[in-house]
């Protein structure tokens, strides 16, 4: 009976994990918050710009926000602010230039998905097509939990003969069932 | 039957997860898809590599379908690619403009007289401005460009010869149809 249990449990953890393992595989293309870009990215992220930083503090910052949020084509890990690829210069200073024509970030960010498409947009907008990349974590997680109190709450309901006994320590009375066979010798329990 | 459950439903998420990882590992991730498919093709007014005094205008297209391949001669790729283009142009199918992406003269031109020369001509984008307005972002890149100056088609990286067989002649005579 015990066994049968376990096998059950086995089973629901199985289940569990594999949500837990599905999870990421929906979520690997999920946008990256900028913030969580490893030390060696900001090094990178200072030489094609720092003499730039100099001629212009306000609007280089600018456009190192609007450039930080969107994807280099060419290295496609890397963010337009980060990449030192041709394209991704030559998108800087065009982002320059448009701020600098006083063109508003939504504008800017526009006339980007309007060459490159919402693939090169780390935070790409909730719709049809990214629904199950925005809400299936979520989701995934939703079910893993449910999974989870389904369990808990079969588990509950159980008599105290469906599971081990707790081993009995020394010094200790046992204050076991009378049908209960004998708690099984684990290696650590004292003799 | 319960006790079946036990083992299909771990086994459904298995095959479920199996299924996600054969389609996203065959992706190639390059391959984004255009926004500019069924979109008019951007303006553009450029010169042509052989007469540096003429300039060609979007307008000037409209009226006949044409492909444009963006190369450069410092592209590694487009080195394989030139063979085919070079052969597809014998069939006069349809007439490709070359789109030289951010190089320089010279270069280009010794490298066209070397492999050969299958465009009508080739349209200098010295400073990949137009490359940017096509959301060029891998040399080679082949676009279809029917009679009312719309993109019906792009190729990301090298054309290859059944993809010119396969794809971009069958769409030739459609939209010439």
């Amino acid at each position: 009976m015990a066994d049968a249990r376990h096998r059950s449990f086995a089973a629901l953890l199985a289940l569990a994990l594999a949500l837990c393992l599905a999870s990421p595989a929906f979520a690997a293309d999920a946008p990256a918050p900028p913030a969580a870009s490893a030390p060696e990215a900001v090094v990178k992220f200072q030489a094609p710009t720092a003499t730039l930083t100099a001629a212009d503090p306000a609007l280089e910052a600018r456009m190192l926000a609007i450039t930080g949020e969107l994807r280099c084509l060419v290295c496609q890990n890397q963010t337009i602010a980060d990449s030192h690829a041709d394209l991704a210069a030559d998108l800087r200073q065009e982002v320059r230039e448009m701020l600098k024509r006083g063109r508003t970030p939504d504008e800017i960010r526009r006339y980007m998905t309007d060459r490159y498409g919402d693939f090169i947009l780390y935070r790409p907008p909730l719709k049809a097509t990214t629904a199950v990349l925005w809400l299936g974590p979520a989701l995934l997680l939703a079910i893993a939990f449910a999974a989870l109190a389904v369990v808990i709450r079969r588990r509950a309901r159980l008599a105290d003969d469906h599971f081990e006994a707790d081993p009995v320590w020394e010094g200790e009375t046992p204050d076991l069932p009378a049908t209960s066979a004998t708690p099984p010798a684990r290696p650590g329990t004292p003799a | 039957m319960k006790g079946a459950l036990r083992f299909l439903i771990p086994l459904a998420i298995f095959f479920t997860l199996v299924g996600f990882l054969y389609k996203g590992l065959n992706l190639d991730p390059r391959e984004v898809p255009s926004p500019l498919i069924d979109k008019p093709a951007p303006e553009f007014a450029l010169t042509q590599l052989d007469a540096p005094t003429q300039t060609i205008r979007r307008a000037d297209m409209l009226g006949k379908v044409w492909m444009l391949n963006v190369w450069a001669s410092w592209c590694e790729t487009c080195r394989e690619e030139h063979p085919y283009l070079v052969e597809f142009a014998k069939t006069k199918a349809v007439p490709i403009y070359g789109l030289n992406y951010k190089d320089q003269r010279e270069p280009a031109q010794a490298w066209l007289a070397e492999r050969g020369n299958p465009y009508v001509a080739s349209l200098v984008d010295s400073n990949g401005r137009v490359g940017i307005d096509f959301g060029v972002y891998a040399v080679p890149e082949t676009f279809l460009i029917d009679k009312q100056g719309i993109i019906r088609f792009k190729q990301i990286g090298e054309l290859t010869p059944e993809v010119l067989a396969n794809t971009v002649m069958p769409l030739v005579r459609k939209l010439n149809g």
